[in-house]
């Protein structure tokens, strides 16, 4: 449902995208890794028109991604994003931080937008939350409230920009949780992440970048248990052996 | 002092129609600057190069201009484009646009506080700039504003006392009138310089609130 064809983009003079090609089925699950500046949250913010690209094509379900078009709003509506530091409206409550999209973007009856808006957040375990602001929240649970968010606009995809690194360690689990329980019920995920353990478990395919380029793809297992590039398998082994 | 009570039984009356005066251009020309002051602030914001442009001359134009030009060109030189204001509706004006140009910086100010963070992940759940800005921004920014708001608002408060410049008879041209007559300028002074204060004291103690309430968050 998702097509990357040849997308470069550059910021001034570096070129951060030089030419991914990249498909994502519906319901699949697919990780990117890859060392930080190689192109990974670009690739994300791309999909849904946070930023430009300058050549290439992306689409979602067939509709091209074009960030200075009104359809893009319709994209982001089905694109849903989850951020590395949530990015929560912190003068809203976690509950009005869930349905401010459906009720002021898709105009749905406030009753049925809180109805839903108090069950995603039961859903990320967070019912009792719900009349809290999120300065008041640990990181786990204003990510999670995050992702509650990105679900109240009934997206038929998740973009997930690093969402556990800003994170203490101990509060990852919970937010991977949600995320895998997710992926059980058949959400389509692209999660850029450095959780290798999650992307071995729950997701269908692995991409590797580096240098805005995809060195190796595949199986989540495969790339991850036998990468067959030289670049993949000394990136794997810096994380999971950093000492 | 005696004779400062009986001057100030005598004078307080018509002292406080100059009273009436200043509050009515202060509050007029607030609302007129506030007004002028968010749409050069959203224009500068916009990113659209053409807005940007001209609210960042408009911006500094008004702010090379001392008040009492402006006021000077509306209420003596409108008239000879056609355009007879009257001396209040001159103080107003004149005012409203001088200080809307640090209302403008006060609200750009505030609006670019606001992490962009946030206004991403606006647009990511399908906002667009007009709901961002209202839903999101602007309530935020409104909080970050007031404590310098409040301070604008004593000053165009003081400030007004140039409204007397173009024959407007609030209250510091009213004190004028009465000592330039009387001779009394001790007590007429002493009066119109307290009354000032007394309108200035609220308005100090609740950007106290506003600066308490904004460290509170």
């Amino acid at each position: 449902m998702i097509e990357l064809n040849d997308v470069h983009k550059s910021f001034g003079k570096v070129e951060v995208l030089k030419g991914i090609t990249a498909s994502i089925a519906k319901s699949e699950v697919v990780c990117i890794i890859g060392p930080s500046g190689s192109g990974k949250s670009t690739i994300l913010r791309c999909i849904n028109g946070l930023e430009s690209y300058d050549r290439g094509d992306i689409s979602v379900e067939g509709a091209r991604v074009n960030r200075d078009d009104r359809s893009i709003v319709a994209i982001r509506t089905q694109v849903s994003m989850v951020f590395q530091r949530f990015n929560l409206f912190p003068h809203r409550t976690a509950l009005e931080n869930v349905i401010e999209g459906p009720l002021y973007v898709k105009k749905e009856p406030r009753e049925q937008a809180i109805a839903r808006g108090r069950a995603l957040l039961a859903q990320v375990g967070l019912a009792e939350k719900a009349d809290v602001h999120p300065p008041k929240l640990s990181g786990g649970q204003q990510q999670r409230v995050a992702i509650a968010r990105a679900l109240a606009m009934q997206p038929k995809a998740i973009l997930f920009d690093e969402p556990t690194s800003a994170l203490d360690p101990e509060l990852v689990g919970e937010v991977l949780a949600v995320m895998r329980k997710l992926a059980d019920d058949g959400m389509t995920m692209v999660v850029v992440t450095h959780e290798m353990g999650f992307a071995r478990d729950v997701a269908d395919r692995v991409l590797f970048i580096d240098g805005g380029v995809i060195v190796e793809q595949g199986a989540a297992k495969s790339v991850l248990n036998q990468p067959q590039h030289a670049r993949t398998q000394d990136f794997l082994r810096r994380v999971l052996h950093p000492l | 002092m005696q004779k400062f009570f009986h001057d100030a039984v005598e004078f307080v009356p018509i002292l406080l129609q100059g009273v009436w005066l200043t509050i009515v251009v202060t509050i007029g020309s607030l609302l007129l600057s506030t007004v002028l002051g968010l749409v050069w602030a959203l224009m500068r914001v916009s990113g659209i190069g053409f807005f940007v442009g001209l609210s960042a001359s408009v911006i500094n134009v008004i702010r090379g201009i001392p008040i009492i030009v402006l006021l000077f060109y509306i209420y003596f030189v409108m008239p000879d484009f056609g355009i007879a204001l009257t001396a209040l509706q001159a103080a107003i004006i004149g005012l409203g646009i001088a200080y809307s140009a640090y209302q403008a910086e006060n609200f750009r100010a505030g609006i670019e506080a606001i992490d962009k963070g946030q206004i991403e992940a606006a647009q990511t759940i399908g906002m667009g700039w007009w709901l961002t800005m209202r839903r999101v921004v602007l309530p935020q920014a409104v909080r970050i504003v007031l404590p310098p708001y409040g301070n604008i608002m004593i000053m165009m408060l003081k400030d007004s006392s140039q409204a007397s410049t173009i024959t407007v008879a609030e209250l510091a041209l009213q004190g004028k009138l009465i000592a330039s007559s009387t001779f009394k300028n001790t007590s007429v002074f002493t009066l119109v310089a307290l009354m000032y204060l007394t309108m200035s004291i609220p308005l100090i103690l609740l950007v106290r609130h506003f600066e308490k309430k904004a460290n509170h968050k």
